[in-house]
């Protein structure tokens, strides 16, 4: 019995290093074929790396190439003049850039206050209300508007938006602050509201079932419960929107009328930082300190958003631990 | 008694008409509220496609541009969004889809990963205008070709890279364990598991991300307007790289704000009409099949 098992393993030791033998000493075609698969293997896991890298160098050539231009800036003018003074009239040598500062805070402001309480009813709409045919209608169509085309909405702001708010004001004063902050929101609602759709549809159903067994309405559940439990992902979703007010350029060109005159009223023509890099960065020679602060405004841009993506992987981290 | 029901009021417990009376204005109210937003976003897309589209002719959609006189079509703009779109995915998509599975198959969970997965998160929203500098920084500047089609197609491409490694990363992560570990209990190599059982179980992630990155190419204008330019080389299929590309886009901005022909409304109604429709057709072409496939394989 014992010889028997002794024998058996011999054997079955014997056939192993026969197998691993006729490897090593490397005859034959399937041998080839396993180096050829091995340094493809290699050399496709090295290309990759590559790639990844290179997405990082992206990120830290834009960073740098901002920086080092914009930094130029304060050579000709002082930092205090550059964030407070409200004097932006490059001919005159004269950079003040908080017009434009105070002007994209005040938009992303004005169109979150409008953007967030619409979206959250879509996203509730679509999440608890809407029967299942419509919802499976509604997300699609949702996901389509996100393409489309930024340059689109600021026509239809600047071709049928602003004539009607110059019709209801009885002014001719139609661009400015109010009407970029509704095209924003049309172009944002989409975002925020399928993200809050998103988080409020995997809110755990015991919750509701708890909360209905307790003898809620639904207005109380939603409010009460629901809501509260997707809080982390929908302000997910908002910060994403507010990060896209913030970067929108030709969309709130065409509406906002490109003045730089401080948005102290909701019709009054004014400017935001991206705008009016857009409008002038192609006029300026590019060693000018003109040229230099429009850098500047974008390094700013630049800060403001990567803030954000920091903010949002925080809010990320507290919705895992919970 | 009495003291005893005070005492455990809940927060659903006041009155129940009024609760009843609430949640009915509150259904109400969200059906209200969305039907008029949903209604009002489906008309603004009517009205553009109603405005331009029955008034299109072949003239307009391959004919030359004006600068003065009336009857200028968008056909170099057309072709350049095209070409600049081709040449823009041939450059992030594969770099972006190898950077995407790196992060999901290759590499370790450290510090440094988590890192570029930050970098990654924050080049994805770096607002577009921005990749517009850098395009003027680097190709204007550093390499002294002026206002290009390479130029834009580059900087395009760098906009839409993070948001293609993003996509892939998910989708490949998608899916299932037990796809990956029978294909590496047949003998297969990471690269063969990858090729042959990943990609193929993954694509409809991907291709919706592909979708994505060429939509937003597709419309991009404040990029293109900084590193392409604002002028066309005037002439139909011009293949040379470093010639003038503005795109249709950004024809749709400058004929509305700075151009001084006489039909720069009807001009202007005609393209967003063709800008709004060939989205539309990139989203129905390649998204429809996918719906009807996850459909069939519920």
């Amino acid at each position: 019995m014992q010889l028997e098992t002794s024998v058996q393993s011999l054997k079955m030791g014997t056939e192993e290093s026969e197998l691993g033998g006729s490897i090593k000493a490397g005859s034959g075609r399937m041998l080839d074929r396993k180096n050829r698969l091995l340094f493809y293997n290699r050399s496709f896991k090295i290309a990759c790396i590559a790639s990844a890298s290179f997405v990082c160098l992206v990120l830290f050539s834009i960073l740098f190439f901002m920086f080092r231009t914009g930094v130029l800036t304060f050579r000709d003018v002082p930092m205090a003049t550059f964030f407070f003074s409200t004097d932006w009239s490059p001919e005159n040598e004269s950079y003040g850039a908080f017009v434009f500062i105070f002007g994209t805070f005040a938009l992303t402001l004005l169109t979150l206050l409008i953007s967030v309480p619409l979206s959250i009813i879509i996203a509730v709409f679509m999440a608890e209300v809407a029967p299942k045919w419509m919802r499976n209608l509604l997300r699609p169509v949702l996901d389509l508007l996100v393409g489309i085309p930024s340059v689109v909405y600021g026509f239809l702001g600047l071709t049928i938006l602003i004539p009607l708010l110059r019709n209801i004001t009885g002014t001719n004063m139609g661009d400015g602050i109010l009407a970029a902050a509704i095209v924003l929101t049309i172009m944002v609602l989409p975002t925020i509201s399928r993200i809050s759709d998103d988080a409020i549809s995997v809110v755990p159903r015991k919750y509701r079932d708890a909360s209905y067994a307790l003898g809620a309405t639904r207005f109380q559940t939603i409010f009460k419960v629901t809501i509260p439990a997707a809080r982390s992902g929908i302000m997910y979703g908002v910060i994403l929107g507010m990060a896209r007010a913030i970067g929108e350029t030709m969309a709130v060109v065409m509406v906002i009328g490109n003045t730089p005159q401080l948005a102290d009223a909701l019709f009054k023509p004014t400017s935001v930082l991206t705008s009016n890099i857009v409008m002038q960065i192609s006029n300026v020679p590019f060693d000018s300190t003109w040229n230099n602060a429009l850098y500047m405004m974008g390094f700013l841009l630049l800060v403001i958003s990567l803030l954000m993506i920091v903010l949002v992987r925080l809010l990320q981290q507290k919705g895992a631990h919970r | 008694m009495k003291s005893a029901t005070t005492g455990t009021r809940g927060m659903f417990t006041s009155d129940r008409g009024m609760n009843n009376f609430n949640n009915r204005m509150f259904t109400f109210f969200v059906w209200g509220i969305s039907a008029c937003i949903i209604l009002f976003i489906c008309a603004l897309l009517y009205l553009i496609l109603q405005k331009g589209l029955p008034s299109l002719t072949w003239d307009f959609i391959m004919g030359l541009p004006s600068e003065m006189e009336e009857g200028g079509g968008i056909g170099p703009a057309l072709f350049n969004s095209f070409y600049m779109l081709l040449i823009s995915l041939l450059i992030a998509v594969p770099l972006g889809m190898m950077a995407g599975i790196y992060l999901a198959e290759f590499a370790p969970e450290n510090k440094v990963i988590s890192f570029v997965r930050i970098c990654v998160e924050g080049l994805a929203s770096v607002p577009s205008i921005i990749f517009g500098l850098f395009g003027i920084a680097l190709f204007v500047e550093m390499f002294q070709v002026g206002l290009t089609i390479i130029g834009g197609a580059v900087s395009l491409a760098f906009l839409n890279l993070p948001v293609m490694t993003r996509v892939t990363e998910e989708a490949i992560r998608a899916v299932p364990q037990d796809m990956k570990q029978a294909s590496f209990a047949l003998g297969a190599t990471h690269l063969q598991t990858i090729r042959r059982a990943l990609i193929p179980t993954a694509v409809s992630g991907i291709v919706t991300g592909i979708c994505l990155v060429a939509g937003r190419a597709f419309g991009e204008s404040a990029v293109i307007i900084l590193t392409a330019g604002v002028t066309t080389s005037g002439e139909m299929w011009d293949f040379n790289l470093l010639s003038p590309g503005e795109t249709l886009a950004v024809h749709l901005w400058y004929v509305q704000s700075e151009a001084i022909v006489p039909d720069a409304v009807s001009i202007s109604d005609k393209s967003a009409a063709v800008l709004v429709f060939i989205i539309l057709m990139f989203n129905i072409l390649f998204r429809i099949p996918l719906w009807i496939k996850e459909r069939k394989s519920r």
